[in-house]
Parts: structure tokens; sequence; C-alpha cells
């Protein structure tokens, strides 16, 4: 028996959106290098903003091991074409895709597209359907669809392909809609995107927790996240993965973070403002308590430098990050197992022959 | 005035059409790739660069095709969404444009202008959006807003979608900003918005346009850059060239506004010989006997397997009225009986069995370019030298190595006779077509 417990590793996140898109595949490159697990992509409408999965797509073939996760909305988006375009990320990224499924609370967006304005319980209704139909489709085409069968003149085999006939349910408070399927792009090649939301939006008569693989949480300050982690993990259960939202604002050339953390916070994730030392101590904290921290720079170059040279080399020599895996899945940096089918027809006559 | 006489450029370009569906692209061969894995894609865009292809392009189809009310089994299916493929492309090439197949009726102007911007500014001015329409409740079945388009509507639709969409795209007040607010009351949508991008370094997406019919070629020559045309036999294309003038010029747009890219297959040889040998095997892997059946059936509208392949058409007549939308706006809206007449009265005729009659059918007769290098380059040559277009797009029979000799024989040879590219003009897709600036968009569409 070993006399001291087994150290818990857990991942990094960076978020990519101060590369924009001029820069962004140096910028994807360095946070893959400085040992980052995954970046991800805001979708939030500020000017100058490019399409957060578009940016992801882009991020896919330069790099080899870090997860490619864009935010996409849920409410002013067609379920259909969010679900073709994350496959496709799969497929572009070689299986490093994940979701962060959000729901735009905004008067502007419903403007844009002549939709009424989705607000409170409603939202996290559109999420809940969204994440359905886009997992519905994914499985509506089995792993061994394409059979490329020359004997019988079949591409592929049809009892594979399957109707996701998705419809709202009857409480959903925005107009009903359906989809039926099946996707136009074959199942993902993690089968299942991971999906990660805000823990806000998940919950009882929220999103359901089994519809997402991670929650991201937030808190006021680094001092807060603790318990706000502890929470999370016991409203939601122990098969949901918790991110904890940080962000950083470090010492860097010889200038101390305070005079760098210039802009006022009013909302968002917890601020840390200090030198890499504290903020490594403050990481391996949270990673004792959260399965990963997704980090928000102050200017990206800056800090990832930093963190690149300083944080992470210590955390590694902690233990406490999990090894990158070289050509894994987005599915594999958060140890989920791989993802069940849930119209295969393999695993029913399988249970058909047992009985 | 000079800009109301066409001008032959003495030049043509290509651009790669990657299907993803249908018989065309040939999958039992054992040298068939992948349809889905990133590396057939790369390695198609790629090539096409490597040949100083203008423009690689997507097609789009939002419902799965169906034979009999299942999902259709004997083609190519199953393929990316072309925009989110198209970024990953960008990644990896520098030159050559990006054209994405997007429908009108199944998205919102605000957010597919958008998309499309952010495509174009990411690839640093190479983004195109082949402008689609579709009318069907069926195809409506996997959307929040169902089937709601008339068939008689389309084009108007579409264009007061293109309208709008232009009007985003050019809502900039300088090229570093603001945007101007851009606000459209339809009779199908409504837009209210404030673009969050600007303009790219082709200004704006090249547009591309496929419609045929007199109101598809009104539209074209009204809005489109490029018309990605069904019309790429010599004749056929001098007459569709003359008719695309006419129609520009009625649309208050220069001659040579509006440029003709025709669909188009290639199969070449070191010999003519070899060439026709190759097009045997190619036509035999793209019907199978399975296909030829298939095909039928969907007009007859029942199973026709106990039917020979190899022997005359059915004699039994079909069991519905008109063909559905199911399998692709190509088969729709056939009258079944009258057709059935007249497709047994013709293979008679021709004495063809299933298999053939249906291969005459679908293969791309007119589009097929089938020779040695030589002898087609100098056919090419004769269409730049007349201007009958202003490129090819070819769709390859073949993922992902369809384009390997077209780029190291064939362009070569266009090269050396003085009428294809040596080099890429530009950066932006705009300047590689050699199209002008476009007109900034004015006032709003009244539609």
């Amino acid at each position: 028996m070993s006399t001291f417990e087994e150290r818990k590793a857990g991942f990094l996140a960076i978020e990519l959106d101060g590369a924009g898109y001029e820069n962004l595949a140096t910028a994807v490159l360095a946070a893959e290098s400085a040992g980052f697990h995954a970046a991800t992509f805001k979708d939030t409408p500020e000017a100058g903003r490019t399409n957060a999965l578009q940016r992801a797509a882009f991020a896919g073939p330069v790099t080899r091991t870090i997860a490619v996760v864009p935010e996409v909305d849920t409410v002013y988006t067609e379920p259909f074409h969010v679900s073709t375009q994350l496959a496709s990320l799969d497929y572009v990224s070689g299986g490093r895709a994940g979701w962060i499924a959000t729901a735009a609370e905004s008067r502007e967006a419903a403007a844009a597209v002549g939709r009424s304005f989705v607000q409170g319980e409603a939202l996290a209704q559109e999420a809940a359907a969204s994440i359905e139909v886009s997992r519905r489709l994914w499985d509506s085409w089995e792993d061994d669809a394409v059979i490329r069968d020359v004997a019988t003149g079949r591409y592929i085999d049809v009892d594979k392909l399957h109707y996701a006939d998705f419809e709202t349910p009857a409480d959903f408070a925005g107009p009903a809609y359906s989809v039926k399927g099946p996707s136009i792009i074959p199942r993902p090649l993690q089968g299942q995107l991971p999906v990660l939301a805000a823990a806000s939006l998940v919950g009882e008569g929220l999103v359901p927790a089994d519809a997402v693989d991670a929650v991201l949480v937030s808190a006021p300050t680094p001092e807060l996240l603790a318990a706000e982690i502890r929470d999370a993990r016991a409203r939601l259960g122990a098969s949901v993965a918790i991110v904890a939202e940080l962000d950083v604002v470090l010492d860097s050339r010889g200038q101390a973070a305070e005079l760098r953390a210039l802009t006022s916070q009013e909302s968002g994730p917890a601020r840390f403002v200090g030198s890499a030392a504290d903020l490594t101590e403050l990481l391996d904290s949270l990673l004792q308590e959260a399965d990963g921290v997704r980090l928000h720079t102050a200017v990206l170059d800056v800090e990832l430098e930093e963190l690149s040279r300083l944080v992470l080399p210590e955390l590694r020599r902690r233990g406490a990050l999990r090894p990158p895996i070289q050509d894994g899945t987005f599915r594999d940096v958060l140890g989920l197992a791989p993802a069940e089918n849930r119209y295969s027809t393999t695993a029913a006559a399988t249970v058909a022959a047992e009985k | 005035m000079t800009r109301d006489i066409f001008q032959p450029s003495g030049q043509i370009q290509f651009g790669i059409f990657f299907q993803g569906v249908n018989s065309g692209t040939i999958w039992k061969a054992p040298q068939a790739g992948s349809q889905t894995d990133f590396e057939s894609f790369r390695h198609i865009a790629q090539t096409a660069e490597r040949g100083k292809f203008a423009a690689f392009f997507l097609g789009e189809g939002l419902r799965l095709r169906e034979h009999l009310g299942r999902p259709h089994a004997l083609d190519v299916v199953g393929r990316p969404d072309a925009q989110t493929m198209l970024a990953a492309l960008a990644a990896v090439t520098k030159n050559i444009g990006l054209v994405a197949t997007q429908n009108t009726t199944y998205n919102d102007p605000a957010d597919l202008a958008h998309r499309l911007s952010s495509l174009d500014l990411i690839s640093g001015g190479r983004a195109a959006w082949n402008i689609v329409t579709t009318d069907n409740a069926w195809t409506g079945a996997n959307f929040r807003r169902g089937g709601y388009l008339d068939h008689a509507d389309r084009y108007k639709h579409a264009e007061a979608f293109v309208e709008t969409s232009k009007r985003l795209w050019d809502s900039w007040e300088t090229p570093t900003g603001p945007a101007r607010r851009v606000h459209h009351e339809g009779q199908h949508y409504t837009v209210d918005v404030t673009p969050r991008l600007l303009r790219s370094a082709q200004y704006r997406p090249v547009l591309f346009q496929a419609g045929d019919s007199p109101d598809g070629r009104d539209f074209a020559a009204r809005q489109a850059d490029v018309i990605f045309s069904a019309h790429p036999k010599f004749d056929d294309a001098v007459e569709f060239r003359r008719d695309i003038v006419a129609r520009s010029i009625a649309a208050g747009r220069g001659a040579s506004a509006v440029q003709i890219m025709p669909a188009s297959e290639f199969i070449l040889g070191a010999t003519d010989q070899e060439a026709q040998e190759k097009k045997a095997w190619v036509r035999s892997l793209q019907i199978g006997p399975q296909q030829a059946i298939a095909y039928l059936e969907q007009f007859w509208g029942r199973e026709l397997s106990s039917y020979d392949p190899d022997g005359p058409l059915p004699e039994i007549d079909p069991v519905v009225e008109e063909t559905s939308e199911t399998r692709g706006s190509g088969f729709h809206g056939a009258k079944a009986r009258q057709l059935a007449d007249q497709w047994r009265a013709e293979a008679k005729d021709k004495g063809l069995s299933i298999r053939q009659f249906v291969t005459s059918k679908t293969a791309r007769i007119d589009s097929t370019f089938t020779g040695s290098y030589t002898a087609v380059a100098d056919h090419l040559a004769e269409y730049a030298r007349v201007g009958a277009v202003d490129g090819f797009n070819i769709s390859p029979w073949l993922i992902p190595t369809g384009l390997d000799d077209i780029v190291n024989h064939l362009v070569p040879e266009l090269q050396e006779r003085g009428v294809y590219p040596t080099e890429y003009r530009g950066t932006t897709l705009r300047e590689n077509l050699g199209l002008e600036t476009p007109v900034r968009s004015g006032e709003p569409a009244h539609v």
C-alpha cells in the first residue's frame, strides 16, 4: 500500500480570443507547445470578432494534440447546421473538437435574425433542445455505416442510418420545432463531441446534467472558486467534469501585474493578479478540486510566454497536469469512455443474442 | 460603350468541385480513398493549388437523398459542412479560392453573411459563396422553420437575401470601421443588425450561382460574379456566353462582369486510346448494375430488382404520377409515365440495355473531356481563344488523387499554349479571377 495519496492530475485550457484571426496559427501552436490541453474560442458579439467555430477549424490542421473548442450559440442558430458544423470540426481536427454550448441572452442577437427575444428559463430549454438535436444527429450514422461493399454495390448500410426524429418537448417556451435527420455527415470521429456549458445553465430544471460532459464554474474571486467547484460537484454529480474559470494577469518583462491590470473588472471570471510562482500555487490547489482550469489572459502573447516558461513546467514537474496524448482525442483529455451509440444495431443485436 | 462589348481574355482557369455525393465519384476501385478524412481534402486542395487552380468548391445538400423511402445506399454520401472544411483548408493553402455552397432558404442573412465574412477574413480574401435555394418541405423537416417557401418565390426570396447580404458586407464607413446598422424587412424575414466585421482584402465574398432557367440566368446576371454553368460543350458554351452577356448588359453591368465556369469532368491519358479505355472503366464503376436498376426505380416509383440490368427496360409502368424531390433536384418533377414510354422507345431504338441506357443518361456526356493531354489541351485552347468560357469547374471522378494527372500533365500543356496562368495574379480570389472591385451596395432592397 502506498504511503501517500496518488496525486490528482488535471488539464489546462486557454481562451485564444485575443489571437483574433491574423495570428491564430502562431497562437494556437504556442499554446500547444506550452502544453495546454485545450484551446477555446469565444463567440461574443464584439466588433471584429470572426466566427469562433471557423477559427477552431482553422486551428485544427495546424496542431496535433491540443483540443479545439469553440463557443456556439444554441438560441439563434439552426440546430441542424450547428450539429453538422461541429461534426465537421471533429473531422478537420482529427477528433480533437469540443463544444461550449452557450445560450445568448441578447436582444441584438434576436433582432439580427428576426426572432423573438428569449430570456429566463427558456434559454436553458433552447440549449437543452439544441444539444439533444446534435447528440441524436451525431449518433444517426453508426460508426460502421460506410461499408463500401462492392459485391452488393452498397456504399452505406442503410440499416445503420437512423432518423433523429427530434421534437421539442410539450412545455417548450419558444416556437416548437422538429428535426428529422439523419445527419448529412457520418458520425464524428469521437462519436460524440464533448459538450461543455456554463454551470449556471446546467442542473435541475435547466440543461440536464447528463446532457453535458463538463461545466464551466465561475466565482467572483479566486478564493471563492474552490467552494463553487465543490458546490457544482455536489449538485451535478461525479459524471460531469468541472472546469474552473480564471482570469490571469502576470508580472511580465519587469512590469508588475498590478500595473498591467488596468482594466477594472465588473463581471467575468475570478481574476488572479500576481507572480507566476503564486499562480502556480493557485492552479496546483485548484487542480486538486477541479478536473481542469480554463485561463483567460489579459494580453495573450504576454501571459502565454510567462505561462509557458514558468507556470506549466512547474505544474508538470509536480505531476499536477495530465500528460498530453499524442494524436489523442478531446474525450481522452477529459477521461471519457468511448461514446456508445444510442441507435446502435450492433449493440441491440448482441443483447438479443444473449437473451 | 466598350464595357458593353465582350472581349475574350484568351485565358481559361480551373476550379475543383469536391462533390461528396452522387455516382460521379467512384468508390469501388481500390484507389478510391476516404470521402471524409481531412487528408483527402488537403490532398485535393494542395494539388489544385500546385496547378494554380482559381477555386476549391464544396457542395451542400441539407437532407440525405432517399430511395424508395430510405437513404440512398449505392452512391458516395456524407460530407462535411462547407464553411467549416474551408476554414480548415485556409490554414493549409495560400492562394486558392474557397467556395462554399450555402442555401438561402435555411439560413438567416445576418448569420450567413457573418460566417462568409468570417471565412473571407480568415482566408485573407479567398472566400466565395455559391448561392442555392431549396423550396421543398422535405428538406425543411431538418430545420426550425420547416418548409415555407413556394417554388415560384424562390428566386425572389434568394435575391432579397443576397441583396441584404451585400448591404451587410458593404456596411463599413471606412476600411477600419465603423459599420452601419442594416435593417431589412421582407416577406420571409427581418434583419436588424450592425455587422461585426469590416471588409476583407477582396471587399466581400465572390458570388457564384448555378441557376439555368431564364429567371435563374437573370438572377445571376444581376447578382453573381461567376456562373457555375451546365453548358460545357463548345457550341452550347458559346451560345450560353452570348445569352449571359446580353442579360448582364441588360442588368446594367458590363459584358464581362459575369464569368462562366461550366461543370466538367476530365478523363485523360497519354494517348487518346488510353483515355478511351480509362473512360470505359470509369463509367463501369460510376454506374454499376445496382445503380442502374435503382435509377429506374426512382422514376418508376417501385422495386425493379427482378429486372436484368443487362436486359431491356421494364415493360411494366411506373406507379407514380410524378417523381419526388427525395433523390435530389435533378430527379424532381418528371412525368413518370410519359418518361417511361419515351425511354423505352429510345432504348429500343438504340439497342441499349438498362445499364447502357442509364449510363448514357447519367454520364456527363456533354461535360466530359476525354482524350490525350495534348488533344484536350488543343480543344480547351479553342475555348480560350473565342472566350466561350472563363474556365472549368472540374469534378474529379476519383478522390483523393483525381486531380494528379490534370495538374501534372494537362496544366503544363495549357501553360505552354499560353492559355492558362503560370502564377497566381494576387492573393485574393477576386484578383485571381480577374474580377473588378465590386460596386458598393447602396439602398435597401424592396421585397
